[in-house]
């Protein structure tokens, strides 16, 4: 026990004094930021310009109708001939030239519309060009067939179903998303922290190899022991630098966006949910939050993060005692990546999709992939026992998958020069 | 006499290969034992038997009497053929360290270390990182730390790889002097000329088998073979030669003098003693060189091995 506590603490100090850890602790939160300011920034710079889009109505119905917006000013050349509205278009370097021709029936007319411009337009516009010219023409059929357009308009049905749980509880529509982000975010994390710091385990036990000090570490302390030193040694040294991260990315996204006065919400679905919804639905999106079952969620974050991550550990212990230097342990690296990318693969596809379907299911009780994919599943609500079954086949087979590493370990650190085969390995675990 | 290490009938396999196949020895206490074997012989795999570093598939190895434990570990220093250090570890931290390993406190590690690095004139190594020294100046710090724990054995492979003549001397005092401290020293080397100088035991083994084993002494005797150096100074050496032909069996020999003698190997049967011999030769000439011809370990060894094969 004394020993185990001696190699987990030179482990631990081994791996924080290394030069490129340090630099990794420190720089990575400063890159990360930098990133999120640089895409805010160049967002923010990018939405800023305004486009001008010269516009040539040979019918006169439209002028009306584009109103210069935040994003585009519209510029009538509808009083001079088209070819001197194109030559302005590029004298001035306006960003294109809306074209209406003169036709006899609308349908004729909606599809003959043009577009002149250097450089394809950007959609946005299109879409709101689209939209104006079409609504526009809709109307128009409308009143062509003698329509009422507010009887339409009155006529036309707006749905917005409510969910609401069993117990009477409401949820937002944005609910399974909550979950989706949750479950992905802890699931990625978990594959993240596997490579890097198993990589870690590994390139340790290389390098015990590889510095012949081996045999004398364990001419006194067991093999077994070595290498859960290490596992443990290390995996200290991850958590660590994990934990600098968040408080160091925190404090530094605090201050960036105090100073720069951005808003450190990531982009995309969030921002975009949280415009199209209102008030109340965020409301109910905090609720949601709020009543996941976090302390479930908490648990069996650290049950499969540390069942994962010991785990899969102890197959770069064995595959780091196998081989003499890292370039020879790609040969095995198969069998650490597949289960990891079909674990996400299942996690992000299959889950998403359907969380309680056959393929979720299965995959969340295979060793190799449960701990990501269980993560990804337990936001959605996981029935107990599929949880206990899943816990108890992944200790299972840490325990086993620990012994078999073991017994490789064993012999692969005494053995110098030729790069072994899984054959070898195999016959390994006999002696 | 007693012994402080026995290894009884000890066999490990690898699949299907045998790496060691009932091997015994015994080490006596004090004693410096050579352990002695061509390359693959299976030196090493009895050394991690007694290491506890492999465990043998039959057998049984006794230390002070008692079969092997974990706790043995500590009364053992070895010191591997394959050895090396943590490139980018302090040279004290690491000694500190595998000292610690040993069961040893941190201020005892600390203390004994200091004694030896003002031993070796290393004490301003403390701070530097092994990828800085030189193979040699790593290979001391080894040896300290291999003696550091004060091991009841002491199990050296190859001790003296990488040392400079100077160097490879200060190991072979330091050795000798933890023998006399109480000490058992294990020696597997290839160096014949180190296990003559300080092996009193020697086991031989080949092909995973012990083929010889005991007292250096006591095998010395049984592989002479009465044989005889002599050098005559006579005017008349042909006829001499041809004489002592017909009575004993005699070789030309080859050795270095400043005058014209006869030079030969005379080898006597069981029943002639060196005294009669001398006696016989007294007054054919002026006896100028007289000695026994005592086998090297080195000539041992190639000829039990040749003669195993």
């Amino acid at each position: 026990m004394n020993n185990l506590k001696l190699i987990i603490k030179r482990e631990f100090i081994a791996r924080v004094r290394n030069r490129t850890f340090v630099v990794m602790t420190f720089l990575s939160p400063l890159i990360v930021v930098g990133m999120v300011l640089l895409i805010t920034w160049l967002a923010t710079l990018n939405n800023d310009e305004i486009r001008k889009v010269a516009l040539f109505d040979e019918t006169g119905l439209f002028s009306s109708d584009f109103k210069d917006s935040e994003e585009v000013d519209y510029i009538d050349y509808s009083s001079v001939t088209l070819n001197d509205a194109k030559d302005s278009v590029v004298i001035k370097k306006l960003d294109g030239l809306l074209y209406i021709p003169k036709k006899l029936t609308n349908k004729e007319l909606a599809k003959s519309i043009q577009f002149f411009a250097e450089e394809a337009p950007n959609v946005t516009i299109l879409n709101t060009i689209e939209k104006v010219i079409g609504d526009k023409l809709t109307n128009q059929n409308f009143k062509e067939k003698d329509l009422d357009l507010d009887a339409i308009e009155d006529s036309k049905a707006k749905v917005n179903i409510q969910i609401e749980n069993f117990s009477g509880e409401k949820t937002s529509k944005m609910s399974n998303y909550v979950k989706m982000i949750f479950g992905g975010a802890a699931g990625y994390f978990l594959m993240m922290f596997i490579i890097i710091y198993g990589n870690m385990v590994m390139r340790s036990v290389i390098e015990e190899k590889s510095n012949r000090i081996i045999e004398i570490i364990i001419s006194s302390v067991k093999p077994l022991q070595l290498m859960m030193g290490k596992i443990l040694g290390t995996s200290f040294a991850g958590i660590l630098q994990f934990l600098i991260w968040l408080i160091l990315g925190g404090v530094l996204l605090t201050v960036a966006s105090s100073v720069f006065g951005i808003d450190p919400q990531p982009g995309g679905l969030n921002s975009s949910i949280l415009q199209e919804n209102n008030q109340q639905e965020i409301q109910l999106i905090l609720q949601d939050i709020m009543k996941l079952p976090l302390g479930t969620l908490v648990l069996s974050f650290f049950i499969y993060f540390i069942g994962g991550y010991f785990l899969y550990s102890a197959i770069y212990a064995a595959i780091g005692a196998a081989v003499d230097s890292e370039t020879d342990s790609q040969q095995f690296m198969l069998p650490i990546i597949l289960p990891l990318m079909l674990g996400i693969y299942v996690g992000f596809f299959s889950v998403i999709e359907n969380p309680h379907g056959t393929v979720s299911t299965i995959f969340s009780m295979i060793p190799l992939t449960s701990p990501i994919v269980m993560l990804m599943r337990i936001p959605f609500g996981v029935p107990w026992w599929q949880v206990l079954i899943s816990i108890l086949l992944l200790v299972a087979s840490i325990l086993f998958i620990t012994w078999l590493a073991a017994k490789i370990y064993k012999v692969g650190i005494l053995m110098y020069g030729k790069k072994p085969s899984y054959k070898e390995l195999f016959k390994w675990i006999k002696y | 006499m007693v012994n402080l290490l026995e290894v009884q009938q000890a066999t490990k396999r690898f699949g299907t290969f045998t790496a060691l196949d009932n091997v015994s020895i015994q080490v006596p206490k004090g004693s410096i034992f050579g352990l002695l074997g061509p390359n693959g012989a299976g030196k090493t795999t009895l050394i991690r038997i007694i290491n506890q570093i492999t465990l043998p598939d039959e057998g049984n190895v006794l230390l002070d009497n008692e079969s092997l434990k974990p706790h043995h570990i500590r009364d053992i220093g070895y010191l591997p053929e394959e050895r090396g250090l943590y490139k980018s570890m302090k040279v004290g931290e690491q000694a500190l360290y595998l000292a610690q390993l040993k069961g040893l406190s941190k201020t005892e590690a600390k203390e004994r270390l200091k004694y030896w690095f003002d031993k070796f004139d290393i004490g301003h190594w403390w701070d530097k990182k092994i990828q800085e020294l030189s193979k040699g100046m790593a290979q001391k710090v080894q040896f300290i730390v291999t003696v550091l724990h004060k091991p009841k054995l002491l199990i050296f492979d190859e001790p003296f790889s990488g040392f400079d003549p100077i160097n490879a001397n200060l190991i072979k005092d330091e050795i000798l002097q933890l023998q006399q401290e109480g000490a058992t020293v294990i020696f597997s080397t290839h160096r014949m000329e180190s296990v003559e100088e300080l092996c009193d035991h020697i086991a031989l083994i080949n092909k995973s088998k012990k083929i010889l084993e005991g007292k250096v002494t006591d095998i010395k005797r049984t592989y002479k073979s009465n044989t005889f150096e002599v050098g005559i100074l006579t005017e008349n050496s042909k006829d001499l030669y041809t004489h002592l032909q017909e009575t004993f069996t005699v070789v030309p020999a080859n050795f270095k003098t400043i005058d014209d003698q006869l030079k030969m190997k005379i080898t006597l049967d069981k029943n002639t003693s060196s005294n009669d011999l001398l006696q016989y030769l007294s007054d054919k000439g002026q006896i100028m060189r007289f000695n026994e011809v005592i086998p090297g370990i080195n000539e041992i060894f190639i000829k039990t091995i040749t003669e195993n094969e």
